[in-house]
C-alpha cells in the first residue's frame, strides 16, 4: 500500500494567452492519487478544476500552455509529445466526461465505440474486443448487453449512456480513471448508480479523480478531498475532516450553501455573496478574502500558502478508519491555504 | 434463416444500415430506380436502333425528320440526318461517365484534404488551404489546357481535369465542418481515448460530414455536366462523332425553332437525371444520419 501515486501533481499551472494578455487559470496546484482512492476536487465553475485534468490528458485548447509536473506512474505528462501522451490516454488514463450524448460519437455503434480502442492499438482482435465489451457492459449493469452493442447511442437513456460512456473508458483497463463531473448532467436517481459504479471501479484498485460541484456527491465517494478557489488549491482533507470541520471559510461556506431537507420550510437558503475574482483581475493577497467575512486586513495584501497542519484524524483515529491507512501512507492530511482558519491555528511546519 | 444471418451481417456497417433506412424512403427508391433505367438505356439503348451514332440516313425526305414511330427515327433525326435515339443514349453515357468520374475524384481528394485540414488545424491547416487557394487563382482553362497539351488528348484526362478543378470546393466546405466538429466533446473523447490522427479523422469526423458531402456532390454532378459541354465546345472534350448531353443541347437550341425535338429530347433526359440525382442526395443524406427516424 506504501506504493507511489498513480498521479502526483506538482505545482501544475495552466495559463491561456487571451487578447488580454496571459490569465492564469490555474496555478501552483499539487495533489496525488494513490491506486484504489477517490480524491474529489471540488469547486464553482470557473475555478479551473477541468483545466486540471485537461492538462494532464494534454488536451487543453490551443492557446493553453500548462507548466510544472504531473508525473503518472513516474512519466511526466506536461510537455509530453503526442506520441507518448497517446500511450498514456486510454490505457493508463480513462475519461469520463460530463455530458455522455456529446462525448459519445453520434453515429457509431456502441460496440465500435467501446472496441475502438483496444483494436486501434492491436491489443485485441474484433472478437476478443467484443467479448471485452460485452463484460464491461455487463460489469456496469446494462442488461442484454448483447442487443446494446448494436444500438447507437441516442437509442440509450442517459443512465445508460453514461454508464456506457464509463464502460468505454475502462475498456483498456486505465490505472487512473478522470471523472469530469460524471453526474451533473444526470437526474437524481441515475446518479446515484453511477456512484455506485464509481465506486466499485475504486475498490477494485483503480485510482478515481473526480471533479464536482456537487458536495454530496464527494461525501459519498471521495475519500479525500481538494477545495479549489480561483485556480489554487484552498484546502485538502479527508472527506471526515471536510465535512466535520472545514478550516477554509471558503469550504465553510460552500458547506454552508447546501440546501438542508429538515432546515424546515422557513429555513433561507444561503449562498456565498459576491462572485469569484475574473481570471485576469484576482487581487494580490487571498482571492477569497473580498467575499470572506472573517477577512482581516492581511488577507488582501499577501496570498497565503498551503500549509499542512495536524490532521484531527492524527489524534481520533480508529483503527481502521479510512484516513488513518492514507496517513500510514504518507500524504498530507489536512492543508489549508488560509491566515485566519477556523479552527486552532496549530500549523504544524 | 440464411436471409436473417445475412441482415445480421448487413446491419454492421454504417452503409448497411443506411441502405435499410434509404428503402424506407419512396422518393429516393423511385429516383433510384429511374436513374437505374436512364443508365440501363445509356448502355444498351444504341443497339435497339437500327442506326448507329454516326449514321446518315439519306433515306428520308429532309435531314432533320420529326419523331416518328413508323421509320424507327423515334427521336427523329439532328440536323446532319442522324438518329437522335442513338445519339441521346450515347450522349447519356458520356456525360454520366464524366459526372461520376469527376464527383469521385472531387469527393475522394476534397473529403480527404478537408478533413485533414481541418483537424489538424493551426499551421498545417495554414498551408493545406494556402495551397487551395493558390489553385482556385489559377484560370482553370488554362490549367486543362495544359493538362491535355502536355498529355494528349483523353476522356480519362478530362475527367481528372475536371474531377482536379472540383475538389477546391469541396476541401474548403469540408474543413469548414471539420473545425466545427473538432470542437465537439465526442472528438475530446476519442483524443482521451488516445485514438490516432488518422482514426479520428477517418471515423470520428468524416462520416458526420456524410450528409454535406452528398448534398454538395449532387449540385456537383449539374455542374460538371456542363462543364464538360464547354469543354467540348471548345474543342478539349468530347469529340465527333461522339457526343454528351451538354453538347446536344446545346446543338438542339441553334435549331430550337425548326426541330423542336432536337432540343427537348436531351433537355429532358438531362433534367430527369438532375432531379433523380437530387431526390437521391437527399434521400441518402437521412439514410446516413441515425437518429433520422420514420
Amino acid at each position: 500500500m506504501t506504493a507511489e501515486p498513480v498521479l502526483q501533481v506538482r505545482n501544475l499551472g495552466v495559463n491561456f494567452s487571451t487578447s488580454q494578455g496571459e490569465v492564469a487559470a490555474v496555478s501552483g496546484v499539487s495533489f496525488e492519487v494513490h491506486a484504489g482512492e477517490c480524491l474529489a476536487v471540488v469547486g464553482e465553475s470557473g475555478s479551473g478544476k477541468t483545466q486540471v485534468l485537461m492538462a494532464c490528458l494534454g488536451l487543453l485548447a490551443s492557446n493553453g500552455m500548462a507548466s510544472g509536473s504531473a508525473l503518472f506512474t513516474g512519466q511526466e505528462l506536461i510537455g509530453a509529445d503526442e506520441r507518448a501522451l497517446n500511450r498514456v490516454r486510454g490505457t493508463g488514463i480513462g475519461l469520463l466526461s460530463q455530458d455522455p450524448l456529446s462525448s459519445l460519437t453520434p453515429h457509431l455503434r456502441i460496440e465500435t465505440l467501446l472496441t475502438e480502442g483496444l483494436v486501434d492499438r492491436g491489443l485485441a482482435t474484433r472478437v476478443k474486443a467484443r467479448e471485452r465489451a460485452l463484460q464491461a457492459l455487463a460489469d456496469v449493469d446494462i442488461p442484454e448487453p448483447e442487443a446494446r452493442l448494436r444500438q447507437y447511442p441516442h437509442e440509450l437513456s442517459g443512465g445508460m449512456r453514461q454508464r456506457v460512456a464509463l464502460a468505454a473508458a475502462l475498456m483498456c483497463a486505465p490505472a487512473l480513471l478522470f471523472a469530469d463531473e460524471p453526474t451533473t448532467a444526470l437526474d437524481v436517481s441515475v446518479q446515484a448508480r453511477v456512484l455506485e459504479l464509481l465506486a466499485g471501479v475504486r475498490d477494485r484498485g483503480v485510482g478515481v479523480l473526480i471533479i464536482t460541484h456537487d458536495l454530496g456527491v464527494v461525501a459519498g465517494l471521495a475519500d479525500r478531498v481538494a477545495v479549489m478557489y480561483a485556480g489554487r488549491i484552498v484546502e485538502t482533507a479527508t472527506t471526515d475532516e471536510l465535512f466535520a470541520a472545514p478550516e477554509h471559510p471558503y469550504t465553510a461556506a460552500l458547506l454552508a450553501a447546501v440546501p438542508r431537507l429538515h432546515g424546515g420550510a422557513q429555513a433561507r437558503l444561503v449562498g456565498i455573496p459576491g462572485d469569484p475574482p475574473q481570471p485576469s483581475a484576482r487581487p494580490p493577497g487571498c482571492a477569497f478574502a473580498p467575499r470572506c467575512e472573517r477577512a482581516v486586513d492581511a488577507c488582501s495584501e499577501s496570498r497565503p500558502e498551503l500549509t499542512q497542519r495536524a490532521g484531527r484524524s492524527q489524534v481520533s483515529a480508529v483503527p481502521g478508519d479510512s484516513s488513518a491507512s492514507i496517513a500510514a501512507r504518507g500524504a498530507p492530511i489536512t492543508s489549508v491555504a488560509c491566515h485566519r482558519p477556523l479552527h486552532a491555528p496549530a500549523a504544524v511546519a | 434463416m440464411v436471409e436473417a444471418v445475412f441482415a445480421e451481417a448487413r446491419r454492421q456497417s454504417l452503409w448497411g444500415d443506411a441502405w435499410q433506412r434509404l428503402q424506407r424512403s419512396r422518393a429516393a427508391i423511385v429516383a433510384a430506380s429511374l436513374l437505374l433505367l436512364v443508365c440501363a438505356l445509356a448502355l444498351v439503348g444504341p443497339w435497339l436502333s437500327a442506326y448507329t451514332v454516326e449514321q446518315v440516313d439519306w433515306s428520308q425526305a429532309t435531314l432533320a425528320t420529326p419523331p416518328s414511330l413508323s421509320n424507327g427515327h423515334w427521336f427523329g433525326t439532328d440536323a446532319n440526318g442522324r438518329d437522335l435515339f442513338v445519339r441521346v443514349w450515347i450522349g447519356t453515357r458520356m456525360s454520366l461517365l464524366v459526372a461520376v468520374l469527376a464527383t469521385i475524384v472531387s469527393v475522394v481528394i476534397g473529403v480527404a484534404w478537408g478533413a485533414a485540414a481541418g483537424y489538424l488545424g493551426g499551421r498545417v491547416d495554414g498551408w493545406m488551404m494556402r495551397f487551395v487557394d493558390v489553385l482556385y487563382a489559377l484560370p482553370y482553362m488554362f490549367f486543362v489546357i495544359i493538362l491535355t497539351v502536355v498529355f494528349g488528348r483523353s476522356l480519362v484526362l478530362i475527367f481528372l481535369a475536371i474531377g482536379a478543378v472540383g475538389w477546391l470546393t469541396m476541401a474548403r466546405i469540408v474543413r469548414g465542418q471539420a473545425l466545427a466538429l473538432r470542437q465537439r466533446e465526442f472528438v475530446e473523447a476519442a483524443i482521451a481515448l488516445g485514438l490516432s490522427p488518422a482514426t479520428i479523422i477517418a471515423r470520428h469526423i468524416v462520416p458526420n460530414l456524410l450528409g454535406t458531402v452528398i448534398v454538395y456532390a449532387t449540385l456537383t454532378v449539374p455542374q460538371v455536366i456542363l462543364f464538360e459541354s464547354f469543354l467540348s465546345f471548345l474543342g478539349l472534350g468530347v469529340q465527333e462523332p461522339l457526343t454528351s448531353l451538354g453538347r446536344l443541347v446545346a446543338e438542339g437550341a441553334l435549331e430550337m425553332e425548326s426541330s423542336p425535338w432536337l432540343l427537348l429530347v436531351p433537355s429532358a433526359v438531362l433534367a430527369i437525371v438532375l432531379l433523380c440525382l437530387n431526390f437521391l442526395g437527399d434521400g441518402l443524406r437521412d439514410a446516413l444520419d441515425p437518429r433520422q427516424r420514420r
